[in-house]
């Protein structure tokens, strides 16, 4: 059975690295801002016992105050998992860093949300359109976008 | 005299024979050698996701169908376990069994199509397609008695499924499990020695572990790389934890171990099947849900080991009839996150059979 | 009448115009027997291909779907005549021409009875594999001419595919040769008491494969690898033009099927039937192994193709031509039967001693 990681052994890992007003607990997901992502990220790859190295899915949610990009980690080690989310409040200019070059299978994930939300995902190695064409009037998926307009 | 050779670009799709569906890679070729590839998605995008934010949950089964429409019954699966985690709902004991009965002939039916395409992208005429075919239809043939439909069957409901098992399906699928043991042993003898099969696909394309696991790729492409990682061994979900059966690993990663990873799946589908048939409870198959029935504020992932690797569903409610947001995990768009790694470097002729080892379906990558 | 067809040499003078009438009947035999079995044949294959694949092939249009071919025939002839707007138009027209006749040219050499041929050259052989050569060059010139990247890449498996083949092609046939002392394909059946296949088993091996090759049949047929090339040099053909490429690719088959039946399988030769009814037959066998390794084996690689002309029948080819020539030179009166042993086991102890290099390899892939 894939356990969730429980608050504890996340915070023993986190704390030498990220100060611990950077991320919140919501009930079994860990949360988080743009600023500190990749930090912790990078942490949870590598810090024994953890070593989430398999990234399962990347979604995002538009909710009416903010945009909620997902994560959901696996350790095929350990048989564990994790979800992170990360807010975006700004809604007009969101952006939120790329961890594409720590896991590859970001890479179309990340598209497809920078096509269908139109979050940007900063350092991305190509950060372009995946299933609209290239100047496709808005981003399909946010909850303003009318259908049938 | 120095000279230099410029690289050609050409279209590989997205009407092309060997892409499976309309997928499109733009390959740049020196010679035969692919130098670089860029895939091109999105010929068959046609919003699910965004649909489904419009209907009412049950209305949304049908559209799951249309994700991966050769395996259509582990969509429905995936998505109504998804709900019924969402809402707390309790499926009956026969029904679980249906079910995992329904998803493995899926995957059979899956991996047959899988091999037999993948054999036809390295050129054999289609004769092994046609023998797995005749098994597929077999398999088709047992669906359309439960459900009515040969290809979309929109058959799993919140609770259970739509109707019971009906009288002749059980003979029908013992005689089934009895033949196909034998069918299997055929496409050996036909192909597994083969000198040119492993010619053309020992060593090729080879995706290394780390690789697999850093570029999310899962189901059987992932175990041809030896990563033991089938989720119905590792978070099992129905009642596989109550089955005995085995999870195949290739070694080397190469297209020829992908293809055989899916032949012993196979084999070990046709173990889950006969024990979930000798098993089967009897009783009710669904626990009624109303049929606009507004689950509980909450979001909720659900993930099966389908036919191609992780499928999950992500459903995000606020309370209304209606899925806030919906979100499918896609292992055939995941699944080609190491494609171009895989490609550069190879001949043309070995590009197709890669990516025909891959085995995507283009109505879950595209959605 | 039946004389007539056959017209052996020796009546041939005593006729009035008996020189121009051997050529005209002998000409438009060939055209039409070779055209009608064509039509033939690709039903035959078609039939074949299906009971291979559990099917029934086409069974709809006339008694056991005979005339199928006939209607696709109707249909490509009908078809629109589309010429790319950026292709070289005169090539493009002139490939399938440049193509096509060759091949019909190759049945010329070709005995269908004792001495009934249309021209009994003294440098048979060399005629076949002059003529079929030039089939390539109108291939290469159609995917060239037709300003399509596939149809180039096909266009250049060809040259490269087809240039390697001729080479063991030629010298498989140099043992043959040996035996029977002349390049006429008529005293090349004559001399076949017992049919080559048996004296030159090591011969018809290389020969057989390589003009798989040299008519891209499967596992050779890269040019047209539908997975790959969508359909290779002819993809931008069609109505005529295409029909006239098809053809040539039949016509191939037919003529390649014909030459090892003239010359490993004794040719017309055979007991009870007329001659021209066992020619036939053993184009039919012939054709229906080209068929039988089409439904069953996958596509090679274009390295593998080439490394298999090259590295394998290559050296095989002269060794054949070796033990065959010392044979001849050193002990003329050796028993035939001794010939075709000495071959046997060298083909037997090459394919043994080169598989060596090639590790089949055991199952990766168990239940963990």
């Amino acid at each position: 059975m894939t356990i969730k990681l429980s608050r504890e052994i996340i915070n023993h890992s986190l704390h030498e690295h990220v100060s611990s007003t950077d991320y919140s607990f919501e009930s079994e997901a860990v949360v988080t801002d743009s600023a500190s992502l990749v930090k912790i990220c990078e942490v949870l790859k590598s810090a024994p016992g953890i070593e989430l190295d398999y990234l399962s899915s990347v979604t995002a949610v538009d909710y009416p105050d903010y945009f909620e990009v997902v994560y959901l980690f696996y350790s095929i080690k350990h048989n564990h998992s994790l979800t992170l989310k990360v807010r975006c409040p700004d809604k007009q200019q969101p952006d939120i860093p790329s961890i594409t070059p720590l896991y590859n299978g970001a890479n179309y994930q990340e598209r497809e949300i920078y096509d269908l939300f139109g979050i940007s995902f900063v350092s991305h190695p190509k950060l372009r359109r995946i299933f609209l064409w290239e100047g496709y009037p808005g981003h399909p998926l946010r909850k303003d976008y009318g259908i049938g307009s | 005299m120095a000279h230099s050779t410029d690289s050609v670009f050409i279209n590989l799709g997205p009407v092309h024979p060997s892409t499976h569906g309309v997928f499109r890679m733009r390959a740049h070729i020196d010679g035969e050698v692919i130098t670089d590839i860029e895939p091109v998605f999105g010929y068959l995008h046609r919003g699910i996701e965004k649909l489904a934010e419009g209907k009412s949950y049950r209305q949304v089964i049908p559209l799951t169908d249309r994700l991966d429409y050769v395996a259509s019954m582990n969509n429905n699966l995936a998505y109504c376990m998804a709900v019924e985690k969402l809402a707390g709902i309790e499926v009956p004991e026969r029904a679980v069994y249906i079910r995992v009965i329904m998803a493995e002939l899926q995957r059979i039916i899956s991996h047959l199509l899988g091999i037999g395409s993948f054999f036809n992208d390295m050129g054999t005429f289609f004769t092994p397609f046609f023998y797995m075919f005749i098994q597929k239809e077999k398999i088709t043939d047992l669906l359309e008695m439960v459900s009515g439909q040969r290809l979309l069957f929109n058959y799993m409901r919140f609770g259970g499924v739509s109707h019971d098992l009906p009288d002749p399906f059980l003979p029908a699928l013992s005689q089934f499990l009895r033949e196909m043991p034998a069918e299997i042993d055929k496409y050996e003898r036909l192909l597994k020695e083969n000198e040119i099969v492993l010619a053309r696909s020992r060593n090729v394309g080879v995706l290394s572990r780390e690789m697999a696991i850093n570029s999310s790729i899962s189901g059987p492409v992932l175990r041809a790389s030896g990563v033991n990682w089938d989720i119905r061994k590792a978070d099992p979900y129905s009642c596989y934890d109550r089955f005995d059966f085995d999870v195949p690993t290739g070694s080397n990663g190469d297209c020829y171990d992908r293809y055989r990873v899916r032949i012993e799946e196979l084999r070990q589908s046709l173990r889950i099947l006969e024990q979930a048939v000798s098993k089967l409870p009897k009783g009710k198959v669904i626990n009624p849900v109303p049929l606009r029935f507004k689950p509980p504020v909450g979001e909720a992932y659900s993930h099966i080991e389908g036919n191609k690797g992780e499928l999950g569903f992500y459903i995000v409610s606020d309370g209304s009839d209606k899925p806030y947001r919906m979100h499918v995990r896609a292992p055939s768009l995941l699944n080609l996150s190491a494609l171009r790694e895989m490609l550069i470097g190879w001949k043309l002729a070995d590009a197709i059979i890669i990516f025909g080892s891959i085995d995507i379906c283009l109505g879950e990558v595209d959605r | 009448m039946a004389e007539l067809i056959l017209f052996p040499a020796s009546i041939r003078s005593e006729l009035p115009f008996g020189f121009w009438l051997h050529l005209a009947i002998f000409a438009i035999g060939i055209i039409a027997i070779l055209l009608t079995s064509v039509i033939i044949f690709i039903w035959f294959e078609r039939r074949l291909v299906g009971r291979f694949q559990l099917r029934k092939g086409p069974n709809r249009a006339g008694p056991f779907g005979i005339l199928q071919s006939v209607a696709d025939v109707i249909k490509i002839l009908t078809k629109e005549d589309i010429i790319p707007s950026r292709a070289d138009k005169f090539l493009f027209w002139l490939a399938p021409v440049i193509a096509f006749s060759p091949v019909v040219v190759m049945l010329a050499v070709v005995p269908v009875a004792g001495g009934a041929l249309l021209a009994d050259l003294d440098i048979g052989i060399l005629f076949i594999i002059a003529m079929s050569s030039i089939t390539s060059l109108g291939i290469f010139t159609g995917g060239w001419a037709s300003y399509n990247k596939y149809s180039l890449l096909s266009s250049m498996r060809v040259v490269s595919q087809l240039v390697s083949y001729e080479i063991p092609l030629i010298l498989s046939l140099v043992g043959v040769v040996m035996l029977t002392g002349s390049l006429s394909l008529d005293e090349m059946v004559n001399a076949q008491n017992v049919p080559f296949i048996l004296l030159q088993p090591t011969g018809f091996f290389i020969f057989f494969i390589a003009s798989l090759a040299e008519i891209s049949r499967s596992p050779f047929d890269l040019l047209e690898a539908d997975s790959e090339l969508v359909a290779g040099y002819n993809i931008e053909y069609s109505g005529m033009k295409f029909a006239t490429f098809y053809l040539t690719e039949y016509c191939e088959a037919i003529v390649l099927s014909t030459l090892t039946a003239t010359l490993f399988l004794g040719g017309w030769q055979g007991p009870w039937l007329p001659p021209l009814v066992w020619l036939l037959l053993k184009i039919t066998l012939v054709f229906s192994i080209i068929v039988w390794i089409r439904a069953t084996l996958p596509r090679l690689r274009i390295d593998q193709v080439m490394g298999f002309a090259w590295k394998f029948l290559l050296p095989l080819a002269v060794l054949n031509i070796l033990l065959t020539g010392s044979f001849v030179a050193f002990w003329p009166e050796a028993p035939s039967w001794m010939i075709g042993i000495a071959n046997l086991v060298l083909l037997i102890g090459y394919i043994l001693f080169r598989s060596r290099f090639f590790k089949p390899g055991g199952v990766t892939v168990g239940a963990s």
